[in-house]
């Protein structure tokens, strides 16, 4: 099997995964859901860095310092607000 | 080999994560191991970074890193801490939009160090990143300025399935000249101007109640971007993580569809407003309009053995989750039974009520899904219904002309006593008007949600 194909592979079964860990969720944690995975997509900031490392001529380094501001903020507010969000789901003292 | 380990660490972090929030009692753990996930990735993926020609990172870039990295921690931080309750769901249109640029910005960087021999497959991985993240970037954006009430309305204007299908077809022209081996900067730039119109015409005729929709779809638009991206730069854990977005996002997107019984691609083709209006008023609800003043409402909620609180947007907007935590209290302390029952897309996001009423330290196991409290609805003395409209209109069973015909309900009808706490007998969302408030149990308590409750309170408290 080639690299690609592999690669190829595990796209695939993530699809599935996603599928599977999502079809039972109450809607009360939609939101705090919706919030966290859109931090985990966060991981783009990877993607800045290693653009970023490789860029050539000044529209590169623009573009790739703008990919990691935004990555980055997308990453930790992400995991920030979900988490200011979680932290008041209490059950009754 | 340690990087490709600690990215498959990364995502097991993720996926266990990922299933840790799908439950009330772990969620914030959930979120946190996702974090530690990220933290791992981000640490591993430093000694694979590396300059064009293969050569180390220089100094400079290695500042312009951190420098980004922390720039984005501090905006970011500086969102996650400040904003209101009611306005996550801005803040993650706002964070969404971010990974979706940068995204695109990834693709177009990685496209200008395309070689002749590159393969196709990054090729055409590079340009969905690209065309994808810049549709979520701008579509984002314009949902952020909906949520805020900016151009409220839906925007339609003459063609523009038209235009928006003649974008298309440019961008997929454009794209195929590029796939060809026109590896050219301009067609490049031009492209992402195209995807960024597409986003911001995809957005523009829908209208404000389905932004939740439009949001969780973006999201799981930008966590394919990222997957796509992920393939164009050989990166494993970019691929498993976006793509368990990008799926679950999906069913997601579905699941809010499916609870307000709408089709996902009604959602994103017909404005809503332009649903024949006309159609619920001439089903003619019959009945007048009976207001109640604050003293007389009190008594009623005072002598309730059981009471059902609904809560709507218009809580969240007069911001008086406080105030209505406040008189749940005061009405348990006299005996009453008091539970809060929770619409699935009642507010601006699925969830919104929830996260807005745990903010007020209401338990969470007071909250009531829509349907374990429906069948228990005529067992209720009095349903207190605060700011929400549609989503306990009885148009939806009963009136088969409504644009709403069909969406699952709260029955507060079917209650002993409904009081409906509103500022005015405006329309909801959908923009029709509500039988509830026309039937002979329905008494209307008009006024500030937060002004009136607090009154509440205080006549409770002295009653």
């Amino acid at each position: 099997m080639t690299v690609e194909m592999l690669i190829f592979v595990i796209f695939v079964l993530s699809v599935f995964l996603g599928f599977e860990l999502i079809s039972k969720v109450p809607s009360m944690l939609h939101t705090p859901l919706m919030s966290g995975t859109n931090a985990i997509h966060g991981i783009i900031l990877l993607g800045g860095m290693l653009a970023l490392a490789e860029a050539d001529g000044f529209m590169q380094y623009t573009a790739g310092f703008v990919a990691v501001v935004l990555g980055s903020a997308n990453v930790f507010g992400g995991f920030m607000v979900t988490d200011r969000m979680l932290q008041m789901f209490k059950r009754k003292k | 080999m340690i990087t490709s380990l600690a990215f498959l660490i990364a995502a097991v972090l993720f996926i266990l994560g990922i299933k840790m929030l799908a439950s009330p009692k772990t969620a914030r753990k959930g979120n946190l191991i996702a974090g530690v996930g990220m933290v791992l990735a981000l640490l591993a993926v430093l000694p694979q970074l590396h300059g064009s020609h293969g050569e180390g990172v220089s100094l400079w870039k290695w500042l312009l890193i951190i420098v980004g990295i922390l720039l984005g921690l501090f905006v970011g931080a500086a969102g996650a801490y400040k904003v209101k309750m009611t306005a996550m769901p801005q803040m993650v249109a706002l964070f969404n939009g971010a990974g979706g640029g940068a995204a695109a910005l990834v693709a177009a960087i990685e496209f200008a160090h395309l070689t002749p021999t590159s393969s196709l497959v990054f090729v055409i991985s590079m340009l969905c990143a690209a065309m994808i993240g810049a549709v979520s970037l701008s579509g984002s954006i314009i949902a952020f300025f909906k949520l805020e009430g900016h151009f409220d309305k839906p925007v339609t204007y003459p063609a523009q399935q038209l235009l928006n299908g003649l974008l298309f077809v440019i961008s997929a022209l454009l794209a195929l000249v590029m796939a060809m081996g026109s590896h050219s900067m301009v067609l490049m730039c031009l492209f992402l101007v195209i995807a960024l119109a597409l986003g911001v015409l995809m957005v523009m005729p829908i209208g404000g109640a389905d932004m939740p929709v439009v949001i969780s779809l973006l999201n799981s638009f930008t966590g394919l971007a990222v997957a796509a991206d992920g393939f164009a730069i050989d990166n494993v854990a970019m691929i498993i993580a976006g793509t368990l977005v990008g799926s679950s996002g999906t069913i997601l997107t579905l699941a809010m569809c499916k609870a307000m019984n709408r089709p996902v691609t009604n959602v994103l083709f017909s404005a809503f407003g332009k649903v024949d209006a006309t159609a619920s008023a001439a089903a003619g609800a019959t009945g007048s309009v009976k207001s109640v003043h604050a003293d007389e409402a009190a008594l009623l909620l005072g002598m309730a053995g059981r009471l059902v609180i609904v809560p709507g947007y218009g809580l969240a907007v007069a911001q008086a989750q406080h105030q209505v935590r406040q008189l749940a209290d005061e009405l348990a302390k006299k005996g009453v039974e008091v539970v809060f029952a929770i619409h699935p897309v009642a507010g601006r996001m699925p969830g919104h009520m929830n996260v807005l009423l745990a903010e007020a330290d209401v338990p969470y196991d007071q909250l009531i899904e829509m349907e374990s409290i429906n069948p228990e609805m005529d067992r209720v003395d009095v349903c207190l219904v605060i700011g929400a409209n549609d989503v306990v209109n009885p148009a939806a069973h009963e009136d088969k002309s409504s644009p709403i015909y069909g969406m699952p309900i709260i029955e507060a009808e079917k209650s002993g006593t409904v009081i409906v706490m509103k500022r005015s007998m405006g329309k909801g969302f959908a923009g029709i008007e509500n039988a509830l408030f026309l039937r002979d149990n329905c008494r209307m308590l008009f006024g500030d949600a937060k002004a009136s409750l607090q009154e509440l309170v205080t006549l409770v408290k002295a009653g």
